[in-house]
């Protein structure tokens, strides 16, 4: 499994990456290979404000139907528009072309009960059926 | 590396039947109809001359027996549950009895017109009236509404109750909705069409909600709560009437999702468990015919609480034992459905109930758990259970002991159908990953759960010996392995006429 060292982790199985006052955001690998084949994502329009751990979209597979959840509080600054058209991106490259939203936070002090890398594999070994 | 399975199972293999649409097989000219060809010449067309089309309408050109044909070659390739086993979870596929087609085809029902006034269709009003009343006695509710159209209709209605009544108390800020994770899908579809937000409630560890995580979940936001009993796992809400209590203290009301009342008919009453609102699935709890065969039926049962809302016009009898409606219903929601509701189900469903009576009604909820509970000890040895928790008229495995294979549920299912079993229900609740969820019903008996039980494990068997057989399932249906991703990313959902141009 697929678990990029210096990403941050959500238990709802989203990556954040962190870089200045902003993440990027997107679903990790165990994520989209419990949803199998991912067929429609619906992600807000820039200037969203979203709240941490609320829904800030869905995403749909021929399995399920998921609802994304925000890593942390701020405002959607980019969108990646791209992912509507070829969702099965979530599958092919989940922590690269199938980035999500760009958000730029309120809360600094939020980024801290988001897992690591290692916190996040010990998670979903745990929580596997 | 056989595709057939044994010969003990029913099998999927028989005629070859390859069927193109019926845009297809059309030759201009060709027709299966004699209509006077001068029966509108003369009508007069009253300003509509602008509206008449210039070009005939593409539409298939065939005999009549060419129509037949194809549609019945079609029909053949159906499964149903009148030639085999339908174990779909949550869907109980109940056997759906003749007697009670014989009944709704009586000419003073099937004939009988909604726009009949009340003086000539007394007895229709009567059976309704009477519905109304078994299923209340079945439920413990106050008073029941037959007019949605469906469960999920029925949920919307009760929320639409629920939101009249909040507000006549000044409580109109009440807008949101706990809805265990387990839920159907229609749960919060019907809250958001009912302009509430549903809030996730987490299923407790042994696979029920517990009173203290609703407990603290609840506050002056919230309007009701959305339980399934038993829930999508098969397994009893235990502390229901905990939970209803202190919603109610709260403020809140409490709406049951009916759909798996079958396990409850007769044994247990969910008005008496503190629920306010709960539909009722005719097509599935009280054996009428679901989708085409349909359509299907939603009565919503209510508590003391909500009578006044329910939606009219209302059945009631008069002093002089007459039938009437009443329209005159100020606190009422209004209508939801046009004329009374969907009357034809409500015969059969009625046969149904007065067929069985009270100890029948309770058997057939017996033997609904028992046969669920036989096939989960049967399958137990070989698969793996979602959740330990005792189960009720379903079971729900997963797919986890078939890991080193490389085999999924969803092969699991495909390869069922070259056995000659509808496979269950798949990926379904979300919270069980690589659901398989199975639910007999009573319909079924020992020998026909054995076969399907054997079909399994020789399943299970397979993906060990031989993976690529389930990988590359079904082998002997009429079309092989559909790309599902590929037909829900590009949906093509018309017939595309330039296409067909020859």
């Amino acid at each position: 499994m697929s678990i990029p060292a210096e990403l941050k982790y959500t238990k709802d199985h989203e990556w954040a990456r962190v870089s200045g006052d902003t993440i990027t955001v997107g679903i990790t690998f165990h994520a989209q290979d419990q949803l199998g084949d991912v067929v429609f994502v619906e992600l807000p329009k820039a200037g969203t404000v979203v709240r941490k751990g609320a829904t800030f979209g869905v995403v749909e597979s021929t399995k399920a139907v998921s609802d994304l959840y925000a890593p942390v509080s701020g405002k959607v600054i980019e969108v990646n528009e791209a992912l509507a058209d070829a969702p099965e991106q979530i599958n092919k490259d989940p922590y690269g072309a199938a980035w999500m939203i760009k958000v730029e936070f309120s809360d600094a002090g939020e980024l801290s009960s988001l897992m690591d890398a290692a916190a996040y594999q010990e998670y979903v070994s745990s929580s596997a059926p | 590396m056989d595709i057939t399975p044994p010969k003990k199972f029913p099998g999927r293999r028989g005629l070859v039947m390859r069927e193109p649409v019926i845009f297809e097989r059309s030759t201009p000219g060709r027709q299966g109809f004699s209509l006077g060809r001068d029966e509108f010449d003369g009508v007069p067309l009253n300003g509509l001359d602008s509206h008449l089309r210039e070009d005939a309408p593409v539409l298939p050109e065939v005999s009549e027996p060419e129509a037949i044909r194809h549609f019945l070659r079609l029909s053949q390739w159906n499964y149903s549950i009148d030639t085999g086993i339908y174990p779909l979870g949550s869907c109980t596929m109940k056997f759906n009895p003749r007697i009670n087609e014989e009944v709704a085809r009586l000419p003073g029902w099937f004939f009988s017109h909604p726009l009949a006034p009340p003086e000539v269709m007394q007895g229709a009003l009567e059976l309704m009236w009477n519905l109304e009343r078994y299923l209340a006695e079945i439920s413990g509710f106050e008073a029941v509404t037959l007019q949605p159209a469906a469960g999920a209709h029925g949920e919307l209605t009760a929320l639409m109750m629920i939101r009249a009544c909040l507000r006549e108390r000044g409580q109109g800020q009440r807008k949101r909705v706990l809805i265990p994770d387990s839920a159907h899908g229609t749960n919060p579809a019907s809250c958001t069409l009912n302009g509430y937000e549903a809030v996730e409630l987490k299923t407790g560890p042994e696979g029920y909600v517990t009173a203290a995580a609703v407990a603290a979940a609840m506050d002056d936001t919230i309007a009701a709560i959305m339980m399934t009993n038993p829930n999508t796992l098969g397994v009893f809400e235990r502390e229901i009437a905990e939970i209803s209590r202190i919603v109610h203290e709260r403020g809140g009301l409490v709406y049951c999702d009916g759909a798996n009342m079958n396990s409850l008919m007769g044994m247990a009453r969910p008005g008496d468990m503190g629920v306010d609102a709960m539909h009722f699935n005719l097509h599935k709890t009280f054996s009428t015919p679901h989708g085409g065969g349909g359509p299907g039926s939603g009565p919503v049962g209510v508590s003391h609480t909500l009578v006044p809302y329910l939606p009219g016009p209302r059945i009631e009898k008069d002093s002089s034992g007459r039938f009437l409606l009443n329209t005159d219903l100020p606190r009422s929601i209004g209508r939801v459905k046009a004329f009374l509701g969907q009357f034809g189900m409500f015969v059969r469903a009625y046969a149904y109930i007065r067929e069985l009576g009270p100890d029948g009604l309770k058997l057939a909820t017996q033997m609904a758990v028992l046969n669920a509970n036989y096939v989960r000890a049967k399958l137990r040895p070989v698969w793996n259970l979602a959740w330990e928790a005792p189960s009720m008229h379903e079971a729900v495995f997963n797919d986890t002991h078939l890991k080193p294979t490389g085999c999924t549920t969803m092969d699991v299912a495909k390869r069922l159908i070259d056995y000659g079993f509808h496979p269950p229900t798949v990926y379904f609740p979300l919270i069980a990953p690589g659901a398989l969820m199975i639910e007999p019903t009573e319909t079924e008996s020992k020998e026909t759960l054995d076969l399907f039980v054997d079909a399994m494990n020789s399943i299970s068997k397979e993906a060990f010996e031989s993976p690529q057989l389930l990988k590359n399932a079904p082998h002997q249906s009429p079309v092989r392995r559909l790309d599902e991703a590929r037909a829900a990313r590009n949906p093509i959902l018309t017939w595309q006429m330039e296409k067909a141009a020859r």
